[in-house]
């Protein structure tokens, strides 16, 4: 771990719209390096911005200034390395688990069956063996959100963006699935950004912690965080950055 | 099995949960049959004890009896009864599926593509407020009084319900699904046709049924002004002929194949939205 290699590299990145006749300024000159496996935490108050930064990063929207790299290389717009679990729930009701997790390579026109058993690689992984035939309605809310995290692995990005996955779960079900991530994480090495307005969670979670300020999003502060995993949410350590953090963090609007 | 008692998780004795259930959906049938028969039997009734005036009400047996009777008699409109029918569904299906093969891939691509909207809409615009039935005088002057042109007028009534509920199905696709497939590389036209198309089924559906629905009821209006034999026409004949048992006959054929349309068409729409149930 001396010597990081830079995997995604995001250079003075400023977006904004057009609202009532006006510029409302959305993320200002925002420059990132994030290391090769690492699992990063964007963190931020609620309507900052990260969600545009994520969008931005993915390709799904256009930033209006600055350039992103991957491995050095400058790319634009959307890219099959970076893939995107979604801050809402984002399956297709008409599909099957199976049929939602392999939408990617399905897209990519890989054969099916290559293509089914990458996802019931992932499928596995997630914990969710057995009910590949289960359309998204019969499925808990967690479930819900493991076969968006596996429908993202199932694409095979090297980077994976991950926009407050777990934001809408209840808070047991969110201790369970924050511990399920970084089990797969550490599973499946990828390079994650993973995006949440909760302390606790980016702390749990992250290598490092990048602390947004309300909107217009900028960074704050970037936080290492050297403590073991699995991490101990009462020790000393985890208590005193925890304070650290929210006495430097700004106010929702 | 094993000779003892199947138990469900709740405790209950699972065969005793089923009984109870089909029990309760029998009830429910028997009230449905004894509304209609009720309803029937007090028409009856009413017509034998000379309540209302047989010039203007024909009992339910009457109408059976001539129901018998028109399958091979052809008089007095000039056409058996399953001629009017054939004649009826001719018509009513040849526009109905035409509406429903142009005004579904029309709504939807609308929906999907801003152009295609700004080109088609203000023509579509225009056509949706006319009255199907009001196309009729200009139609036989193009068309004369035959197949195409009542179909024509059916098309219409079938059409606009089509492209509407259509278009507003595919317009209310999950933003986020959207971004799903981009993220997954898909190009617009697969987003389209693997998203969009799939979230508008339900919309779809709902524009296929209120389009049966003014088809069969244009196609009545229809064949009442310009038409030689079908349903319309037999009512209308019934009424020149002062029999109320020909217009009634008609009136319960003509419900009576739109039930059997609509059921054909949710036996459908479950077969296509299954997972809904499941
Ligand atoms: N397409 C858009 N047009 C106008 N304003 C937008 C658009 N997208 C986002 N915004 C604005 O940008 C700001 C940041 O939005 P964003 O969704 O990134 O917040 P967020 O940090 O993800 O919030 P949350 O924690 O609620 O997910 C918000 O004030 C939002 O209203
Ligand atoms: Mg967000």
């Amino acid at each position: 771990m001396d010597q990081k290699k830079i995997k995604l590299s995001i250079k003075n990145i400023s977006h904004g719209y057009i609202v009532n006749d006006d510029v409302f300024q959305a993320a200002s000159n925002i420059s990132l390096d994030v290391y090769d496996n690492e699992f990063l935490v964007i963190l931020g108050p609620g309507h900052c911005g990260k969600t545009v930064l994520l969008n931005i990063i993915s390709g799904l929207e256009e930033a209006e200034v600055g350039q992103k790299e991957i491995d050095g290389q400058p790319f634009k717009g959307s890219d099959k390395r970076i893939g995107m679990v979604f801050q809402e729930l984002a399956l297709m009701p008409w599909k099957t688990v199976m049929a939602n997790t392999e939408f990617g390579p399905q897209m990519a026109g890989m054969s099916k069956q290559q293509r089914r058993k990458i996802a019931q690689k992932y499928i596995d992984l997630v914990g969710l063996h057995g009910f590949e035939k289960s359309y998204p309605n019969k499925l808990s809310g967690g479930m819900k959100q493991r076969v968006g995290i596996a429908r993202a692995y199932t694409n095979e990005p090297e980077i994976l963006l991950m926009d407050e996955p777990f934001g809408q779960l209840d808070a047991q079900t969110r201790y369970a699935m924050e511990e399920e991530i970084q089990r797969i994480w550490q599973q499946e090495k990828r390079t994650i950004i993973f995006v949440t307005n909760n302390i606790e969670e980016a702390i749990y979670l992250g290598d490092r912690i990048v602390l947004l300020s309300k909107c217009p999003a900028q960074i704050k502060e970037i936080y290492d965080v050297n403590l073991p995993r699995p991490r101990d949410s009462v020790s000393p350590e985890f208590l005193g950055l925890r304070k650290q953090i929210s006495d430097n963090t700004d106010l929702p609007l | 099995m094993n000779g003892k008692v199947k138990e469900s998780g709740l405790g209950l004795d699972v065969e005793e949960f089923k009984r109870k259930k089909q029990k309760n959906a029998y009830m429910m049938t028997m009230l449905s049959v004894v509304g209609i028969l009720s309803f029937l039997l007090l028409w009856q009734i009413s017509v034998s004890m000379e309540w209302v005036n047989q010039k203007f009400l024909a009992s339910p047996m009457q109408v059976l009896n001539l129901f018998l009777v028109k399958l091979t008699d052809a008089s007095p409109d000039g056409n058996t009864l399953g001629m009017n029918v054939l004649a009826s569904l001719q018509v009513s299906l040849t526009g109905f599926t035409l509406a429903v093969c142009i005004g579904v891939p029309l709504g939807l691509l609308m929906g999907w593509y801003r152009g295609f909207d700004s080109l088609i809409r203000p023509i579509f615009e225009v056509v949706r407020p006319i009255p199907p039935v009001s196309w009729i005088p200009l139609i036989i002057v193009w068309l004369g009084i035959g197949l195409q042109a009542k179909a024509f007028i059916v098309f219409f009534s079938a059409f606009v319900p089509c492209v509407i509920n259509s278009y507003t199905g595919i317009r209310q696709t999950v933003p986020v699904l959207i971004n799903v497939a981009k993220t997954c590389g898909a190009s617009n036209f697969t987003i389209f046709w693997k998203i969009g198309i799939p979230s508008s089924m339900t919309m779809v559906f709902t524009g296929i049924k209120v389009a049966l629905g003014n088809a069969w009821s244009t196609l009545v209006a229809a064949e009442m002004l310009a038409a030689s034999a079908g349903l319309g026409y037999m009512i209308l004949m019934g009424r020149q002929f002062a029999r109320p048992d020909i217009i009634i006959l008609g009136i319960t054929v003509i419900g009576a194949i739109g039930m059997l349309f609509s059921s054909l068409l949710n036996i459908a729409e479950s077969k296509v939205l299954g997972w809904k149930k499941v």
